[in-house]
């Protein structure tokens, strides 16, 4: 016999012994389901994880997990284990659940099946090593699927958020008939700026405006980036039949502005909120008049 | 494709259909030229509501019509203008200076209505 011959077999008799091997584990783990699992279970309690969780809710949860496992182990293939990790950590995310803690109870379920594994077979050495070699990698493999499940879903929640809280963080708001207001509070990074732009340029179509007043008061300086991204807003609104008056330039941003030598033919700007909303009703016919013949009564 | 004009009181209205080819525009604009002084009329109105792309070419040209018309005794207001095109028109530097511009059809006609006359009375 060759000797590549002999190493192929020798190869084939290694992957043959491993699923032997893992089938064994599977019966073993089996058998043995109920003892494992509250051993688990105490380990778990023991190191106070999952404390957002009750009792019966760990060990229904501690369940669940373990014949996933198994299974896993038997089948060999990690997509249903996959599934599972997601849905549990959807469940389990909003409870305030760590990321250590769910990699915890996956490491803590480990040790107690290698522990399972050492009193069964610590008498043969041989075949508990091998059995170990067949074991670790696969349990490995479960505890990195379930860690990367919890940790993907807990990025997707967060890039959510993030959307949910950029789009609120641009509101465009209607003071009257064909007025907006765009008050900008915060950082204007390249991203939000676009953002901007296009919820300034759908409100005007939608609400069909005539006049923009947008507010940065409370933007304490932008980039030159951002500054011509905000010249091109306005220009663009000029093109859609809207007028913009920006109010509450900051310093920084004022001199942000010239530095980038923009046209102050083109930029409307009013020193405060107030004013850009009097300048406004001026631009629309509006005469705000003051009802003195009947005065506020007293609170 | 040509672009049909059409005569409203005291104001023509051009309303492009699809995209046009540079002979197309440049045919537009020398029938709007031409007609503004053969219906006396006091206001043009082009609307771009169904274009979604206005090139430079394009946008040169109806500035030109702009230009043109107001030499010709008349004025001009472009309508329709969708939010991308704006802003990608202002991004290549489109900005249709001294142009006067409105959110559509109705808005143009409105502008028109009020500045011919506040021309009159003047």
């Amino acid at each position: 016999m060759a000797l590549t011959e002999l190493q192929e077999d020798n190869k084939r008799s290694t992957v043959d012994s491993t699923s032997v091997l893992l089938r064994e584990l599977v019966s073993h783990l089996g058998q043995n389901r109920t003892q494992l699992r509250e051993e688990w279970v105490r380990r778990i309690t023991q190191a106070q994880l999952l404390t957002a969780m009750t009792k019966e809710e760990i060990f229904a949860e501690a369940t669940s997990v373990y014949d996933s496992y198994v299974e896993a182990l038997e089948t060999r293939t990690l997509e249903a284990l996959q599934a599972y990790a997601q849905n549990l950590s959807e469940r389990i995310i909003p409870r305030g659940v760590e990321t250590h803690e769910v990699v915890g109870i996956v490491l803590l379920l480990r040790d107690v099946l290698a522990r399972s594994l050492f009193s069964k077979y610590h008498t043969d050495a041989s075949l508990h090593n091998r059995v170990l070699d067949a074991y670790e990698p696969a349990a490995n493999a479960i505890a990195i699927t379930v860690a990367v499940g919890f940790v993907r879903e807990r990025e997707r929640i967060i890039r959510e958020q993030q959307e949910a809280i950029r789009e609120l963080s641009t509101p465009v708001l209607q003071v009257r008939e064909r007025l907006l207001i765009l008050p900008i509070i915060g950082l204007i990074d390249p991203h939000r700026a676009r953002q901007l732009t296009e919820q300034l340029l759908r409100g005007i179509r939608a609400n069909r405006a005539k006049v923009v007043v947008i507010d940065i008061t409370g933007v304490a300086a932008m980039d030159a980036n951002v500054a011509n991204h905000l010249v091109l807003t306005v220009e663009s609104a000029r093109l859609l039949g809207a007028r913009v008056i920006v109010t509450g330039l900051s310093p920084e941003i004022a001199q942000t502005l010239v530095n980038i030598g923009v046209d102050l033919g083109k930029m409307n700007t009013v020193g405060d909120l107030q004013g850009g909303i009097e300048e406004a009703e001026r631009l629309l016919g509006y005469k705000v008049v003051p009802n003195l013949l009947e005065p506020v009564p007293a609170a | 494709m040509e672009v049909p004009i059409l005569k409203q009181g005291a104001y023509l209205i051009a309303t492009i259909q699809s995209a046009l080819t540079d002979a197309d525009i440049v045919h537009l604009r020398d029938a709007l030229v031409e007609q503004v002084g053969r219906y006396r009329a006091l206001g043009v109105i082009i609307d771009v509501t169904s274009l979604d792309v206005m090139d430079s070419f394009a946008t040169g040209t109806l500035q030109d019509v702009a230009h043109m018309v107001r030499l010709r005794g008349a004025e001009t207001v472009i309508v329709g203008i969708q939010p991308d095109v704006a802003f990608a028109m202002v991004h290549m530097g489109l900005t249709l200076e001294g142009v006067t511009t409105s959110l559509d059809l109705e808005e143009g006609l409105a502008y028109l209505s009020r500045s011919s006359k506040a021309s009159r009375s003047r």
